[in-house]
């Protein structure tokens, strides 16, 4: 649906040039909801723009349902851009306009009849769930509200893609939830594929299937949102991975002295992640994870005394994952060849260290 | 003050009310297209262009910085051409549209800057082209403070007019100067000065309550 081949964005000035986004290959799926991570001035803006040409790129093609917009005129540009909706974080709607007017806004500019546009506007006031509110003006409403007008108007014109500026940043995280609810089930009623960019991994994993981790303008991991927040690879992917699912170790446990080697009367501090078997497509490799009863395995046959310090069930969009942190006692091969079987089994283990 | 004096009173006060809304009338028509075309030839806006801007710029600054006394006998020949009079309540409308029109535009130009540049891309990304931009977003959004802006002109105007009586363009600046200062009638002095304040005054009220009506940014 989307397809970025080589796409790059320099800023040209004369203090010197900056890169914003080096050669970049994207692809985006029909019907996908495709996520772009990265902390601020990565270049996530930059690369959204490009899609919809907003931001001119100075290198490489871009695709969008199998028209090439890089190689369109203006007027060419202008009538594909009704092809792709796009909602912002401050929502961009107009002041002077009342919510139906918002939303026929962007019919009115192609030149609909007033009783098309009507009847189109009250399907989408009904989509968002706002047609008691056709007739206030924005500066009347909450953010969530009007986050809703915006991806009202975005589906407007039946956009077959939506991109999604931080459409949730400047939300509080209730009403976060409610939009990013609202986004999923028009992608999955629609079939829309959309794109969204964000700093907050929350984002990604409560609705995307694909992710890409944006830094300095490349793109340095990319993979299915489940094999990215289970085994991240760089360092600013495991940042962003840890604020949402970072170890919490309760203060009655001595870190101070923590170590990394066994000593005598060691336990050992050990976060274990049960992932769902066959989670996240085919990309990720059958585990056996949560379906084994692991602890009392453990107990059995090294034994080791194993304390679950806490746990909890977490979701990464509809995949069910479980955390255990656990103390596990006993001797030195005891511990080591228990730590083994538990990753043999299929089961996440990051080894945190030795506490006394 | 005699009945003569009053109906002479009202007499230049039709006159200075027919010169200051002609050409404000005039000024806007002049200005808002300029003010427009100031905004977006700026070069981070929707139709950039140095050349335009600049130019544009400088004729505008030039305009501005003339005295309104000087420019008035300066152009005395084009008044002529247009009115075919240079003296006279008619004739005072030509400079006074000339020195009101960059003053408006300069006006358009900061209150159309103010609009967010946010809803601006938001129109380009669903397609929408230069012009619907500028008469569906960027004017809509700064009416408000384009009417007031236009008060504010309304208002400059109103006292550039009373120099105009100094060409013979009659109305109450003409009055106070030739029966208040000249003929020593304090009375009549102080009569043109109070009219004039309440004009002020009521230019002033008009405009904030429309500005108020039209500003949908602060609803509860």
């Amino acid at each position: 649906m989307i397809k970025l081949v080589n796409v790059e964005k320099t800023y040209f000035s004369k203090a010197g040039n900056i890169a914003a986004l080096k050669k970049t290959n994207i692809e985006v799926k029909e019907g996908e909801i495709f996520g772009i991570i990265g902390l601020s001035g990565a270049g996530k803006s930059t690369l959204i723009r490009c899609i919809n040409m907003l931001e001119v790129p100075t290198g490489g093609q871009v695709f969008v349902d199998g028209q090439e917009l890089t190689a369109m005129n203006e007027a060419q540009l202008r009538k594909a851009r009704q092809n792709i909706g796009m909602i912002f974080q401050h929502f961009n709607l107009l002041a002077s306009r009342t919510v139906f007017d918002n939303i026929a806004f962007p019919l009115e500019i192609q030149g609909l009849s007033k009783d098309k546009i009507a009847e189109r506007v009250g399907e989408l006031l009904d989509l968002v769930q706002l047609r008691d509110r056709a007739d206030y003006y924005p500066s009347q409403l909450s953010g969530g509200q009007k986050q809703r007008v915006g991806i009202a108007r975005a589906l407007a014109s039946n956009p077959k893609v939506l991109l999604s500026d931080e459409a949730t940043s400047a939300l509080d995280p209730q009403t976060t939830k409610s939009i990013l609810q609202l986004l999923r089930d028009i992608n999955k009623r629609l079939n829309l594929t959309i794109v969204m960019i964000t700093h907050q991994m929350e984002v990604v994993k409560e609705i995307c299937d694909r992710v890409a981790v944006i830094e300095n303008g490349v793109i340095i991991e990319e993979g299915t949102m489940y094999k990215v927040f289970t085994e991240p690879q760089m360092e600013t992917t495991q940042e962003f991975v840890k604020t949402v699912n970072d170890i919490k170790i309760p203060p009655i446990i001595d870190t101070q002295s923590m170590k990394q080697s066994y000593f005598p009367g060691a336990r050992l501090l050990v976060n274990l992640t049960f992932l769902d078997s066959g989670a996240g497509g085919d990309e990720v490799e059958k585990k056996t994870g949560a379906d084994q009863p692991l602890v009392s395995a453990l107990i059995k046959k090294f034994g080791v005394d194993v304390n679950i310090i806490s746990g909890k069930v977490d979701y990464l969009k509809d995949t069910p994952y479980g955390t255990l942190l656990v103390e596990i006692m006993g001797d030195e091969k005891g511990i080591a060849d228990s730590v083994q079987y538990a990753r043999d089994a299929g089961v996440k283990v990051e080894v945190i260290g030795y506490v006394g | 003050m005699s009945a003569n004096m009053i109906d002479l009173l009202l007499k230049s006060l039709g006159e200075t009310c027919y010169m200051v809304l002609i050409a404000i009338v005039l000024a806007t028509l002049i200005g808002l297209p300029l003010g427009v075309i100031l905004t977006v030839t700026r070069k981070d806006h929707i139709m950039p262009n140095s050349v335009v801007h600049n130019v544009l710029g400088a004729i505008v600054n030039a305009t501005r910085s003339t005295p309104f006394i000087i420019l008035m006998v300066a152009i005395i020949p084009f008044t002529r051409m247009i009115v075919g009079s240079s003296i006279g309540t008619t004739a005072a409308i030509v400079p006074l549209t000339i020195t009101a029109a960059p003053f408006i535009a300069r006006v358009i130009e900061s209150s159309l800057l103010e609009v967010d540049r946010g809803v601006i891309e938001a129109a380009q990304s669903m397609g929408a082209s230069p012009i619907q931009i500028i008469s569906k977003v960027m004017l809509p959004e700064s009416l408000h403070s384009i009417v007031l802006g236009i008060t504010l002109a309304l208002i400059a105007l109103i006292g550039a007019s009373a120099m105009a009586g100094a060409l013979g363009g009659g109305g109450l600046g003409d009055l106070a100067i030739r029966y208040g200062y000249q003929r020593f009638q304090m009375d009549v002095m102080i009569a043109t000065v109070i009219v004039l304040i309440v004009m002020v005054q009521g230019v002033q009220t008009v405009g904030n309550a429309l500005s108020r009506k039209l500003n949908k940014n602060k609803l509860s």
